[in-house]
């Protein structure tokens, strides 16, 4: 008698199964591409290497449908299923353009570049961190990633950053930084205060169209691509490509970069370095401080 | 294995039931032959609890190895306390429309069949009659109990469950109902939930893949020695306060619980509905500890392990007013003890779990603690656990099987008193079966289940999700209970 379940328990499922399947395929052929599920990547074979690791797109085509489809969509375009839900919309991969890199702008990020945008995540993004995923899997999907955009059978990755090392934080440091930020009038799209409030802040899109939003410094302690200070010296050096934020690699030198960094860290709810100097000088000195903005801008004019 | 198959077969229709275990196989094959089809279906469709699918646009496979399994993805987003931990989870994200709740049932057709069975020789009983051991079989359409899940945060670091959860005919409970103050101190070591919920096994009951009368449990999880007043299950959700922490990636957790002695019971009871009412509880309290390690295993994934404790009392008598129970007392102390692990190759993954299982000799007895342990009486203790296998073809498609074994090593009688075999409640059980996801929406999804079950137990009865069976006439005779379940289990 058991062996009688067994067999009509498998019979009647795998009919149903077929039908079903068979059924579900016709009604929704218009939805999958021609290749299973993925599309076709434009490279067929594509490797990444990362920390020792060699990523292997196969095993990432896994991963990716298993993680990543719902966001970044079967064909990589970032129009998965739930895209139209989220905001900022998933990246394209197909475009070969990313956000967080250590290459100058313009130029393709590095494998490492991928690995930490994966183990990271974006904190102002529906994109998590993927740690939970073993490193050999986040290699993978790193050299899976890369198939999408013809970029990568062309071009190279472009030559990562050298950041030198971190000059003094002090007053006098965070002072010049402050003027770094009225002169090339960061505070248009992050507001005065950092709080992504800026005039423009309203009107800028990505390199697609949709609307996207200064960071709000105030938001916390992380950035979009990570939280050090040499996290936050690679950002604006080498720019958001896809998105407004530039890189002010030709318009900054080095000292400048640093000062900088060291204003940006007073306008973070933190308890830094950065902050205590100036809470210390701006209760000493309030009253001569002049405020960020177009007014200042129009005085130094 | 082959042997079971081959006695379990009714050999005067051999001649048809090879054309049928032909043909489902070779049905099976076309399905097992058609993976590449079956990989070409909308896989953008794969999405989980759409509670949480809705709020954070993540497909369920993300968080499931097959829903409702976790993933280590899944785990951490749970030890996390629901959130990814980015700005995206703060209620002030959410869309007004999103409200954070699921349904989920199982319409289904199943067949329940039990071996030596006492029933009348005569149906309706009356003179003449006598018990005989038969099969009872029974089969139908038929629906499971409902879960009506709600689950995330109700603030930053501040996450809940809310699990009103119903049998068939819809009597309700709270299944799961706790609060938890997440990362304390911006801390993961440090999560303090309270509540009742489900005990942090490594391998969850909860979550697993099996859904028939005989699979859709796991006979370790709830086994007692026959004769015991125990009622402990440690599948069984349980009531109290747990300080619980995990680091990054969850590959190192901890948990420690602190729990009232009453099995989860509400209403100062051992039970979570009015009826049948529950025996009071007794102002006791149990323990449970869990410490569990995960390692990377590279391309194959990473591998899990825990160690677990639970170390509890149960009353053995009660303070009572002209018969009427009040409050338990007489505690007597039991502990399960044991580990499990998660084990990935790749596509498939393997699951062990070990228990061991001791209760003193009063609980074993059922005899209060307040008079003096009958003659030849021992604190029984048995031994168990299982192996349970699972091969991802793709994230839509999970086949699955399991096989389990609790052995009593030491009966509460030895049999020279008792006169009951020395394998007396041992269980042995075997489950299949698949899931196939084929359609599966962020606001909702459709899992077609199939299984097939079989426990045999000895002289008791079986262990079963349905709550049927009675004893053998005979208390060496094994009980062959079976279960096919084949039905549509959806959740939105």
């Amino acid at each position: 008698m058991t062996l009688k379940n067994f067999a009509v328990t498998f019979v009647l499922g795998s009919m149903a199964l077929v039908t079903v399947g068979a059924t579900s395929m016709r009604a929704q052929s218009h939805v999958n591409s021609p290749d299973p599920a993925l599309g076709a990547p434009s490279v067929a074979s594509e490797e990444s290497h990362v920390n020792g690791l060699t990523g292997h797109a196969g095993e990432g085509k896994v991963l990716y449908r298993r993680y990543c489809i719902g966001c970044h969509g079967p064909d990589g375009n970032g129009e998965g299923m739930n895209a139209q839900w989220i905001d900022p919309k998933p990246r394209d991969f197909t475009e070969g353009t990313f956000k967080c890199r250590s290459t100058p702008t313009g130029t393709l990020p590095t494998d490492d570049d991928l690995y930490n945008a994966i183990t990271r995540g974006f904190v102002t993004t529906n994109m998590p961190a993927w740690r939970p995923l073993t490193p050999q899997q986040r290699a993978d999907l790193v050299a899976f990633v890369k198939t999408w955009s013809p970029r990568w059978a062309k071009e190279k990755s472009g030559t990562p950053l050298a950041i030198p090392p971190e000059t003094p934080i002090t007053i006098d440091s965070i002072l010049r930084g402050r003027q770094t930020f009225q002169r090339l009038e960061c505070w248009k799209c992050h507001g005065p205060q950092g709080h992504g409030d800026g005039p423009s802040a309203s009107t800028l899109t990505d390199d697609k169209g949709n609307p996207i939003r200064p960071y709000d410094f105030s938001s916390g302690s992380r950035f979009m691509c990570g939280s050090t200070n040499q996290d936050l010296y690679r950002i604006f050096m080498t720019g958001l490509d896809g998105s407004p934020m530039p890189s002010f690699a030709d318009v900054v030198k080095p000292d400048e970069a640093w000062d900088l960094v060291h204003f940006l860290r007073t306008l973070q709810p933190l308890k830094t370095q950065e902050a205590s100097l100036w809470q210390t000088y701006k209760a000493a000195h309030g009253a001569d401080i002049k405020p960020i903005g177009p007014d200042a801008a129009a005085g130094a004019q | 294995m082959y042997k079971w198959f081959a006695n379990g077969a009714d050999r005067t229709r051999k001649s048809w039931v090879r054309p049928l275990v032909t043909c489902a196989l070779l049905m099976l094959a076309i399905v097992i032959g058609d993976f590449r089809t079956a990989s070409a279906l909308p896989t953008g469709k794969v999405m989980a609890i759409p509670a949480f699918a809705r709020k954070y646009g993540l497909p369920c496979s993300a968080c499931h190895t097959a829903w409702p399994e976790l993933n280590n993805f899944g785990m951490v987003f749970r030890d996390n306390g629901y959130q990814l931990m980015n700005d995206r989870d703060s209620l002030i994200w959410q869309n007004p429309s999103y409200f954070p709740i699921s349904f989920r049932i199982t319409p289904n057709w199943h067949r329940e069949s039990t071996s030596d069975q006492p029933v009348d020789s005569i149906p309706g009983g009356g003179t003449g009659s006598t018990l005989i051991s038969r099969n009872v079989t029974q089969a139908g359409f038929d629906l499971s109990g409902m879960d009506l899940w709600s689950a995330g945060t109700i603030y930053k670091n501040i996450s809940f469950i809310l699990l009103p959860s119903s049998d068939p005919t819809a009597v309700w409970h709270f299944e799961s109902a706790w609060i938890r103050f997440d990362n304390l101190w911006g801390n993961s070591w440090l999560n303090l939930k309270f509540g009742r919920f489900e005990l942090d096994n490594l391998i969850s009951e909860k979550r697993f893949l099996f859904l028939s009368g005989n699979g859709g449990l796991y006979q370790v999880y709830h086994f007692n020695v026959p004769g015991s007043s125990n009622n402990f299950g440690i599948g069984d959700n349980q009531i109290g306060v747990e300080l619980a922490g995990h680091d990054s990636n969850s590959y190192t957790r901890y948990s420690v619980a602190l729990l009232s002695s009453n099995e989860g019971g509400v209403n100062l009871t051992n039970s979570v509905t009015p009826l049948p009412p529950g025996n009071p509880a007794s102002r006791s309290f149990d323990g449970y500890m869990a410490f569990t390690k995960a390692f990377n295993a590279g391309s194959w994934g990473y591998e899990e392990f825990q160690a677990y404790a639970y170390v509890g009392q149960r009353p053995t008598y009660y303070q009572t007013s002209q018969g009427v129970q009040l409050v338990g007392l007489g505690n007597e102390p039991f502990y399960r003890v044991g580990f499990a692990g998660q084990l990935h190759f790749k596509n498939l993954e393997l699951l062990p779990f070990f228990m061991h299982g001791h209760d003193s000799a009063y609980l074993g007895t059922s005899t209060a603690d307040n008079g003096s342990l009958p003659l030849g009486a021992h604190a029984p203790s048995f031994n168990g656990g299982f192996i349970e296998g699972q091969y991802f073809v793709n994230p839509q498609l999970v086949f699955f099987g399991r096989y389990e074994k609790v052995d009593v090593g030491q009966q509460a009688f030895s049999s020279s008193v008792s006169g009951l075999p020395g394998d007396y409640g041992n269980v042995t059980a075997y489950s299949v079966g698949y899931r196939w996801y084929p359609i599966m929406f962020s606001r909702g999804g459709v899992a077609w289940h199939n299984e097939y079950s079989i426990s045999k137990s000895i002289g008791i009865v079986p262990e079963s999700g349905d709550g049927t069976g009675l004893p053998p006439l005979l208390p060496t005779n094994g009980v062959w209970s079976s279960s096919v379940f084949i039905g549509f289990d959806f959740d939105f």
